[in-house]
């Protein structure tokens, strides 16, 4: 049965509040409201808030978490690396939707105080950070590399322009996790249902020209969990930071095995 | 998964924190709406039988029917008739790969419950009309 609230372990306190440095600008000041959880504590996770004065900080989320943990509070642990929305480290939940933190600029959020949480209905780790083993042995499993049985050409395997084209809005998944923790039946069934962003990788291996293996990935995908827990709810299209469309790529794959059977 | 979770680390939050969008409600009151109509149809099948019945049974159960409480309850019923066929209609065009563009997505999301609506609504003032129950002019 789906369980819509929290476990005992994971109910959410109030936690601490920072206030403002003296001197900021009031009109320069926003609240920050980030989950916050220690594995050392033995605690429940809870919610600090940040007074933070935004005239210190770049325009974007990832710059204020970033300025969190050098200025006010140094225990503050999230992933980042590139910070231009290519490595997909900084991935977590901002004002209610998943998103990169790099790109997600402060003055879109229209709610007064920012939540910051980490992807949701994951295992964390600590604060921002959720355990995305699964998620990546999901990935695996699709075997996002090229099979082929015919003998490897001297060269290379040539693709026509156009078949290198329905590549494109695949190819780009920066394996962030937003769309795939996003999607209520990958909460309710994660361990069974694969979820939007590895099915977008199986796809983008199904529709690839040079691919010989179509008939057994088709094969791996045609299971009630695998890949019909999705019911088109569309989180995950409305959420990717990069503008792929996981939803569609799923829907291709219910028709292509729809057509192999006809 | 969270129904038992076993971990000892906490699980993040979902519910609680996710800001939905109109695609995920319309989602949801597909399926709320097919299952409001699978007790719809228990209503059905009742009138059928009391029709067959004879007079009196059926008499009885239109008394039940036409009350407030009954005339509320088929309303809801139109509407969950409605919407859950003008969304179904989204779900047509999914499998034939159409659709699925966010814009597109989120228009059709709010047309199927604009338009079911608007079909409830004719559906009820033509089922009064055509009992003399309006008259134009008031």
């Amino acid at each position: 049965m789906v369980q819509l609230t929290l476990p005992k372990n994971s109910t959410v306190s109030k936690g601490r509040h920072w206030p403002a440095p003296e001197g900021a600008d009031p009109a320069n000041v926003r609240t920050f409201r980030v989950y916050r959880y220690d594995p050392d504590s033995g605690e429940n996770p809870r919610w600090d808030t940040y007074d933070l004065d935004t005239s210190e900080f770049g325009p974007m989320a990832l710059h204020a978490v970033i300025y969190i943990k050098d200025n006010v509070d140094a225990t503050l642990t999230f992933r980042r690396s590139c910070r231009e929305g290519v490595c997909g480290s900084c991935s977590m939940n901002i004002d209610g939707r998943n998103t990169i933190a790099c790109t997600k600029p402060l003055d879109e959020i229209k709610s007064k105080v920012v939540t910051i949480s980490p992807l949701p209905h994951m295992a964390v780790v600590k604060d921002l950070v959720p355990d995305l083993n699964n998620f990546y042995a999901q990935h695996a499993a699709m075997q996002p590399y090229l099979k082929t049985t015919t003998p490897a050409p001297d060269k290379e395997w040539k693709q026509a322009i156009e078949d290198r084209e329905k590549l494109d809005g695949l190819y780009e998944c920066i394996l962030c996790a937003s769309c795939s923790t996003a999607c209520p039946s990958y909460w309710w069934n994660g361990d069974r249902y694969l979820g939007p962003a590895a099915l977008l990788q199986a796809y983008r291996w199904l529709i690839d020209s040079r691919d010989e293996a179509t008939g057994e990935r088709l094969d791996a995908l045609e299971d009630p969990f695998r890949l019909y827990r999705c019911h088109t709810i569309m989180n995950c299209t409305q959420v990717c930071p990069k503008g792929l469309n996981p939803a569609k790529a799923i829907g291709e794959i219910k028709k292509m095995l729809v057509e192999r059977a006809v | 998964m969270s129904a038992n979770w076993s971990d000892p680390r906490p699980l993040s939050p979902f519910t609680t924190v996710w800001r939905w969008h109109v695609t995920m409600v319309v989602s949801i009151l597909h399926r709320a709406s097919g299952a409001a109509l699978f007790g719809g149809v228990v209503v059905l099948v009742a009138w059928l039988f009391a029709a067959s019945q004879g007079p009196q049974s059926y008499a009885k159960l239109m008394e039940l029917l036409v009350s407030g409480p009954g005339r509320a309850l088929l309303f809801a019923f139109t509407l969950a008739l409605c919407f859950h066929l003008l969304n179904g209609v989204r779900y047509l065009l999914w499998s034939g790969g159409h659709g699925f563009e966010k814009g597109m997505a989120n228009r059709t999301s709010w047309l199927a419950i604009i338009l079911s609506v608007i079909l409830t609504l004719a559906i009820w003032t033509a089922a009064y009309w055509h009992l003399g129950l309006l008259t134009v002019g008031g």
